[in-house]
């Protein structure tokens, strides 16, 4: 493999690494020296590592094989979701689960067992994988879901039993490649949950208003959403934001000011379209690089999940953030269902919550807090997003990191697939 | 009527967003090649992707009786036959200069093998006065230059004799187009500093649209254009002190 020095950061560009980077194009040059790093859509240090190497698999991500009549596909782990929506929905599938970007790689999905606006359905991408082929430094091996611990600790398990060089994905039916969309305005908390809880859509997402403070806290929009089929017209080519914002691009009065105009976008009596499959599930993928708007920067999210009794927690959680003045435009609840696929796995049964902060002085410490409250409600914080978090607060949080920690020692006894993440959080030795 | 894309290097990233985007209109493959597992993958990708056929050949540049069995079977192939190169090796200069041997070897993956490879395959083409022929050369051969002279001769051919080849086909309806890509971000460039760089999506997109248009040369990225004319222009008593 060639190597090149670089600085590179996660999606969040709040951290950022300077080590050695190989893209290898063939499958047989990817070994197990390193950790793998999908399109590091992860906000924060989980594809980093500082003064190590790391190995870029986006160049391996051909399809190799599709059965159309069950819709079992097998992929390189470097391809990815928006490639898969794009190809097999006019041949009648769909990724069971797909994140709320398109660039993310299959890899990416499995080691972080993401989750999608359906999650209450059909659970998160783990629980969709048949088998995936895993480089360690013994060499390649299949493993299935019949191998308990190796499975369930790659599965959600970032990337530390080896490198996920192939896997072979269960698609889920779908009836066209369009989606018919409906919107509802939620004027507070409560409607907000209960517009949530009641949903019977296969799709559905709110998006929250984190500015709104008083009887609007925690107003927002609440998309249902089925597949269906139908002529809508060809998605507009992608902008892209060619420069970093600068610092008062996402200040608080134009925060506030841009969430008011969203939300009256949306009529009071609410509102049904059609739309491209992209728009509806990858809507920011069409500003490439957005993460820009950030400014230089960066910025960090915050992401946890509660259980449904505690939703008053998350309530206070929103209160802060409205209060703080530094929330942006992008702020997400969801209502999860309980569906998990390894030891490391996000979700829970209950509400997350997603904000964006953009990387000021206070954003960190405010973090550091949300994270805080979350612990003391018997949540969890998600790997994929957090830059911020310390090893006492993730430990409680996930009551199997020991079977983990034992699966991953076994996989991985040198350590090679350890990152800026895994060190931070202590994630592999219970010291 | 079915197109058919024999593939010359098909494990090159260049080659392979370039089937992809052809697979995805339903263009059938031969794809030739050394690394015959790596091209299977491929094959596979194409044909989820769209693709009716997508076959595998091993086939060595350096090689010419490896050549017989893909003539043969493009004799086979009905519908309208194509061919794309991908081919071409770039030591670097300094390796040339310890190792004068290496030359051959250059010239040969980037110049007579497929030279070799069209003088077979054109007469099929001419005979069945359809299908078009991409030969991928380079930018490198526009005007030898300190960093990779011989790579930029070896090109030189090749372009050379692209422009030949097109000369005589043209008259039996068969079209060739040279590509002259600029750097592109592939394992060949990966880590070395390049100015204006592109990607193999973009060389395929370029190439598709060359096509469309019937052009003869293109430039990819396009602003290698401007700047090879230049490049050109500078009298040679300059050209020689100058360092790029």
């Amino acid at each position: 493999m060639l190597w090149k020095t670089e600085e590179y950061s996660g999606w969040g560009r709040a951290l950022t690494a300077t080590g050695e980077r190989a893209r290898p194009e063939r499958l047989r040059d990817l070994s197990a020296e390193a950790p793998a790093q999908g399109n590091r859509r992860s906000y924060g240090d989980a594809p980093l590592n500082t003064d190590g190497k790391v190995i870029d698999t986006t160049r391996l991500d051909r399809i190799c094989s599709f059965d159309s009549a069950t819709g079992v596909i097998e992929v390189e782990a470097g391809c990815t979701i928006a490639t898969l929506a794009r190809v097999f929905a006019p041949k009648g599938w769909l990724p069971a689960v797909m994140p709320g970007t398109g660039f993310a790689t299959v890899g990416g999905c499995i080691a972080n067992d993401v989750h999608g606006k359906n999650h209450h359905n059909l659970g998160s991408f783990g629980q969709h994988v048949l088998e995936i082929t895993l480089i360690t430094a013994d060499g390649p091996r299949q493993i299935t879901p019949d191998d308990d611990a190796i499975w369930q600790a790659t599965i959600g398990g970032l990337g530390q039993t080896g490198i996920i060089a192939r896997a072979k994905l269960q698609m889920t039916p779908v009836k066209g490649d369009v989606m018919m969309v409906t919107e509802r305005r939620a004027e507070g908390w409560d409607e907000h949950l209960a517009l949530l809880d009641n949903s019977q859509a296969t799709y559905c997402v709110g998006w929250i208003d984190a500015t709104a403070t008083g009887d609007a806290l925690g107003r927002g929009i609440v998309e249902e959403a089925e597949v269906a089929a139908g002529l809508v017209p060809k998605p507009k080519p992608a902008k892209k934001v060619p420069f970093d914002a600068p610092g008062f691009a996402l200040s608080s009065p134009i925060v506030k000011l841009f969430n008011q105009l969203y939300y009256r976008r949306v009529p009071a009596s609410g509102r049904s379209s059609v739309k491209p499959i992209d728009d509806f599930f990858f809507p920011l993928d069409k500003i490439h690089d957005w993460n820009r708007l950030y400014g230089k920067r960066g910025f960090h999210q915050f992401q946890c999940v509660v259980p449904v009794a505690q939703a008053p927690a998350l309530k206070d959680m929103l209160s802060l953030i409205a209060g703080s003045g530094l929330a942006s435009p992008l702020a997400v609840l969801k209502r999860m269902g309980d569906g998990r696929g390894g030891y490391l796995s996000f979700p829970m049964e209950g509400y997350t919550l997603a904000v964006d902060f953009p990387n000021r002085t206070a954003a960190a410490p405010l973090v550091e807090k949300l994270i805080d409250m979350t612990a003391a409600a018997g949540g969890r914080i998600y790997f994929a997003k957090d830059s911020v978090a310390k090893p006492e607060h993730v430990a409680p949080m996930y009551p199997e990191l020991d079977d983990w920690r034992q699966a991953v020692a076994a996989s991985d006894p040198s350590g090679a697939f350890e990152t800026d993440l895994t060190r931070r959080l202590n994630l592999r030795s219970s010291q | 009527m079915t197109q058919t894309w024999i593939i010359l290097g098909a494990t090159s990233a260049m080659a392979r967003a370039f089937i992809r985007l052809n697979a995805e209109k339903g263009a059938s493959f031969v794809l030739c090649g050394r690394d015959v597992a790596d091209m299977e993958v491929t094959a596979a990708d194409a044909i989820a992707r769209g693709s009716e056929t997508a076959e595998v050949m091993a086939i060595d540049v350096r090689d010419p009786l490896t050549f017989g069995p893909v003539i043969e079977r493009a004799k086979s192939i009905t519908g309208t036959i194509n061919c794309a190169v991908f081919v071409g090796t770039m030591p670097e200069q300094d390796e040339i200069d310890a190792d004068p041997s290496l030359i051959d070897g250059t010239i040969t993956d980037s110049f007579t093998g497929p030279a070799r490879f069209l003088t077979l395959l054109a007469p099929i083409l001419e005979q069945r006065e359809q299908g078009q022929i991409v030969g991928v050369s380079s930018v490198a051969g526009d005007r030898g230059r300190l960093g990779n002279y011989v790579y930029g001769a070896a090109k030189a051919g090749f372009t050379t004799y692209l422009s030949g080849l097109r000369n005589r086909l043209g008259r039996s309806g068969v079209h060739v187009m040279t590509v002259k890509p600029g750097p592109v971000d592939t394992s060949m460039t990966w880590g070395k500093q390049m100015p204006a760089m592109t990607t193999p999506e973009a060389v395929a997109r370029d190439i598709d649209r060359g096509l469309r248009k019937g052009r003869n040369v293109i430039y990819t990225a396009l602003i290698w254009w401007p700047i090879m004319t230049v490049i050109k222009l500078i009298p040679e008593p300059v050209f020689k002190k100058l360092s790029f």
